[in-house]
């Protein structure tokens, strides 16, 4: 039981997903960690100002330290946040006023700018300014220390805040690199399908190399794909190749038996014998047009899928074709007429195909009309180039075109007709690989009438 | 019956709890129903004063009865920040005693619809609201200022004071700081607010000023005509008791009116806080805040009577009052005003 792999478009999606939750908890973090310290250099410096204001109205004397506690200090302290507040001042080592428990500062040397830390205090944890300053008492100059503390509930409420916002953006840009990469998925998956459409779309006959624009990246995917296609073609070429030469390789010796037997046929008396050889030449000239047939459609079908791209005067092709015919229509008493082939009618296509379609017609039309009779050829253009073959013969009885149009398919009306049944398969692989159509009815007053259309130039 | 049950559960008289915290006046105002709880509340507010706002509360309430001890604002202080006694809320109006009560972690926070409704000068976090606000005002009699004109201002007040001294000696009257807190609590806020207090300090000195620990002294002594002025009383109890007398009048100055404000906390030792809090918000509520103002004669919080007072200063509930409490501050603060008032 294997798996099936992951959908590359899911897999890039979740990729890009993992990336931007990344990126998202990362911009939370900073935004937070940003913002917290921001805040803290806010509550800091304001502490710092407080502290500052108290260690300036300390005053030396010979009756001791005098401190005038700034009421405003203290009030504004507590009006940015409502946060408590707690200070400390300390003279020579002992508390001379304020909260003798308030943690000092670890240094031993603070400075005349004030120094922060945090500490836990009572219920609480609160943010400590220390300022040192010097004092001159009875002469004597004496070390004095202030601290003023501040909880850190505004600083946390800022926090949370904060914190909320920072979620809120982080969420935000998530969900906007969700949709991107969604976006992004889509449109790097293009060439793919795009690619894989236009293979898709082909027709079974397209054995053509794939040369449409494709990313770098699908760059080998294509090559492999060429390489496979003109593997393919190479194969279908040889077995082509390989009918053609079989057909050939019978027709040869197949004449030498027809020219042995008709020379047996003239000398021999028995009539028994004579009707023996009869039947040889017949079988032998039925397995030689097969294999004339076979040829041609070997030829059709190997040439389809790249054409000549020539201009092919059809006026010309269809005189040509009425005028090679003609000694063979005369031994059957036909007449053979062409009409519309006095101007040039120009189709784009494969002259080799277009005369072998062109042959099959004419060659049905004589062998399948009784003597006396006249063929027809017309070439007319509308939106399409048409060229007409009609005859005065036996018609088709009623039978489906696309029945007579299958390999090796033969009509009832054939009779003792030779034929192998290949004739107009050719015919219509020919008007569909030059982008036309074919088809084949009754004649009005008797007879056939096949019309091959092919696209103008 | 009720008031038999209030007698057996009055104890007048000053009591000393165990711990050495001196309480003046204890009530159990027993539950109307069967009593399944019992709040516990220390105050500074007369008992007489608070009792119809008790009483409508446990008539809502029946199941539960209430400890009411009065003591004064250091006492109340005290028995929190050194006795950790356990009671269920804290009511003082002294400010900067809650204050520092509040800012030193012995109050429990408490949010309800009633304290978020509060205005933001009228709460300190979550921890301390104020449900009064009363202004500190200056009282005449009538008779005495004969002639003078009632003064508007201090500068008025000062002027007064210097050109009539025979009249005034010995009949002024105001708080004496050192003594009391309240009296401590208005002399800084007034000093704060402006230089005047301090000329005013030693004019009054001059003239051998009667010094008080209350308010109601001061009034009685203005009402029996021993003083002609008293300065700094709180017009909360003036108000009532010298309403329709019109030998005397009530004056705001002009210059600037304190308010003190009245606030209550839960503080973290109670052992049902729940209980204070919902006597809290009883008191912030719209009965509650009917009856402070028509039976207890306290004015509840009104942003608007603020607004339409201009004089008006209520006092910030900030860390700012924790400054003169500090022991240095304070001794210097009184060695001035000592200096100020024996300077003559
Ligand atoms: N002009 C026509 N008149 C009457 N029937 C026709 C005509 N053309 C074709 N047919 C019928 O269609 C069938 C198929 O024609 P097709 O040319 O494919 O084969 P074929 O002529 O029998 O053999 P061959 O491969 O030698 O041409 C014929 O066998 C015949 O029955
Ligand atoms: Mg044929």
């Amino acid at each position: 039981m294997r798996r099936a792999p992951l959908s590359l478009r899911l897999r890039l999606v979740l990729q890009l997903l993992g990336i931007a939750a990344v990126l998202a908890i990362m911009l939370y973090f900073t935004v937070r960690t940003v913002a917290e310290q921001a805040a803290e250099a806010t509550q800091d410096g304001v502490l710092g100002a407080a502290t500052l204001a108290i260690a300036e109205s300390l005053q030396g004397g010979d009756s001791g330290v005098g401190v005038d506690l700034p009421y405003e200090a203290f009030s504004i302290l507590g009006s940015i946040s409502a946060d408590r507040v707690f200070y400390r001042i300390d003279a020579d080592g002992a508390t001379l006023t304020g909260y003798d428990d308030l943690p000092l500062p670890e240094e031993a040397g603070v400075a005349v700018v004030p120094v922060f830390y945090t500490r836990p205090f009572r219920d609480t944890e609160v943010r400590i300014a220390a300022v040192a300053r010097m004092l001159l008492v009875a002469r004597e100059p004496v070390p004095v220390l202030v601290m003023v503390a501040q909880t850190r509930q505004g600083q946390e409420a800022i926090a949370q805040r904060v914190a909320q916002r920072a979620a809120a953006i982080g969420l935000g840009s998530f969900a906007l690199a969700a949709a991107l990469s969604l976006l992004t998925a889509g449109s790097v998956l293009r060439p793919i399908n795009r690619l894989a459409d236009a293979v898709g779309r082909r027709g079974p006959q397209d054995l053509r190399s794939v040369d449409r624009p494709t990313p770098a990246e699908l760059r080998p995917l294509v090559t492999a794909l060429n390489g496979f296609i003109a593997r393919l073609r190479g194969a279908l070429n040889r077995t082509e190749t390989f009918i053609a030469e079989a057909a050939h390789h019978i027709r040869t010796p197949l004449a030498t038996v027809r020219a042995r037997a008709e020379i047996a046929l003239r000398q021999s008396k028995s009539e028994e014998m004579r009707a023996t050889l009869r039947a040889v030449i017949r079988a032998v000239e039925e397995s030689s047009r097969s294999a004339g047939q076979l040829l041609d459609h070997a030829t059709v079908v190997a040439r389809t899928d790249r054409l000549a791209d020539e201009k092919v005067d059809l006026a010309k092709l269809v005189a040509a074709q009425a005028d090679a015919f003609r000694p063979t229509a005369e031994l059957r008493d036909l007449t053979i007429h062409h009409s519309g082939t006095d101007r040039p009618v120009i189709v784009q296509g494969d002259r080799a195909l277009i005369e072998a379609a062109l042959r099959n017609l004419i060659d049905n039309a004589i062998k399948y009309s009784p003597p006396e009779t006249s063929v027809d050829l017309d070439l007319t253009t509308g939106a399409e180039a048409l060229i007409e073959v009609a005859d005065r013969g036996r018609g088709l009885s009623g039978q489906a075109q696309s029945k007579l149009t299958q390999r090796f398919i033969r009509g009832e009306n054939a009779g003792d007709i030779i034929g192998s049944g290949l004739g107009l398969t050719i015919v219509a692989e020919v008007a569909v690989a030059h982008g036309g159509h074919f088809d084949l009815t009754e004649r009005e007053g008797g007879g056939a009438c096949a019309r091959l259309y092919l696209p103008l130039a | 019956m009720r008031t038999a049950l209030l007698a057996i559960g009055v104890i007048i008289g000053l009591t000393r709890f165990a711990a050495g915290f001196t309480v003046e006046e204890e009530t159990v105002f027993p539950s109307a129903g069967v009593e399944q709880q019992r709040i516990a509340i220390l105050s500074t507010t007369d008992t007489a004063v608070l009792k119809p706002l008790i009483e409508a509360y446990q008539s809502r309430n029946p199941d539960i009865a209430v400890h009411y001890t009065v003591a004064s604002s250091q006492e109340v202080f005290a028995a929190i920040q050194s006795e950790r006694l356990a009671f269920d809320l804290v009511i003082s109006s002294a400010m900067d005693l809650q204050m520092k009560l509040a800012n030193d972690g012995f109050a429990a926070p408490y949010r309800s619809a009633a304290t978020e409704a509060l205005p933001r000068w009228a709460r300190w976090q979550d921890r301390l609201f104020a449900f009064a606000q009363e202004n500190v005002v200056l009282i005449a009699s009538n008779e005495g200022l004969e002639g003078l004109g009632l003064p508007q201002t201090r500068r008025d007040l000062i002027e007064m004071l210097r050109d009539n001294p025979n009249r005034f000696r010995g009949r002024i009257g105001t708080y004496d700081p050192s003594l009391s807190g309240a009296g401590y609590l208005f002399a800084t806020q007034d000093a704060r607010q402006s230089d005047s207090f301090w000329r005013l300090a030693e004019v009054m000195g001059s003239l051998a000023p009667r010094l008080y620990i209350s308010s109601n002294d001061m009034i009685t002594d203005l009402k029996q005509g021993t003083l002609v002025l008293a300065y700094n009383v709180l017009g909360s109890y003036a108000g009532p008791r010298l309403a329709g007398d019109g030998d005397t009048s009530v004056v705001e100055l002009e210059d600037h009116t304190l308010t003190l404000l009245r606030t209550g906390l839960v503080p973290t030792t109670a052992e049902t806080p729940e209980l204070g809090g919902a006597f809290l918000d009883f008191l912030l509520g719209a009965e509650g805040r009917r009856l402070l103002r028509d039976a207890a004669g306290l004015p509840p919080i009104d942003e608007t009577a603020l607004s339409s007072g201009p004089h008006l200063r209520p006092m910030r509930l900030d860390p700012g009052l924790l400054v003169f409490l500090d022991a240095i501050k304070r001794r210097a603060f009184l060695d001035e005003w000592s200096a100020a008032l024996q300077q003559n």
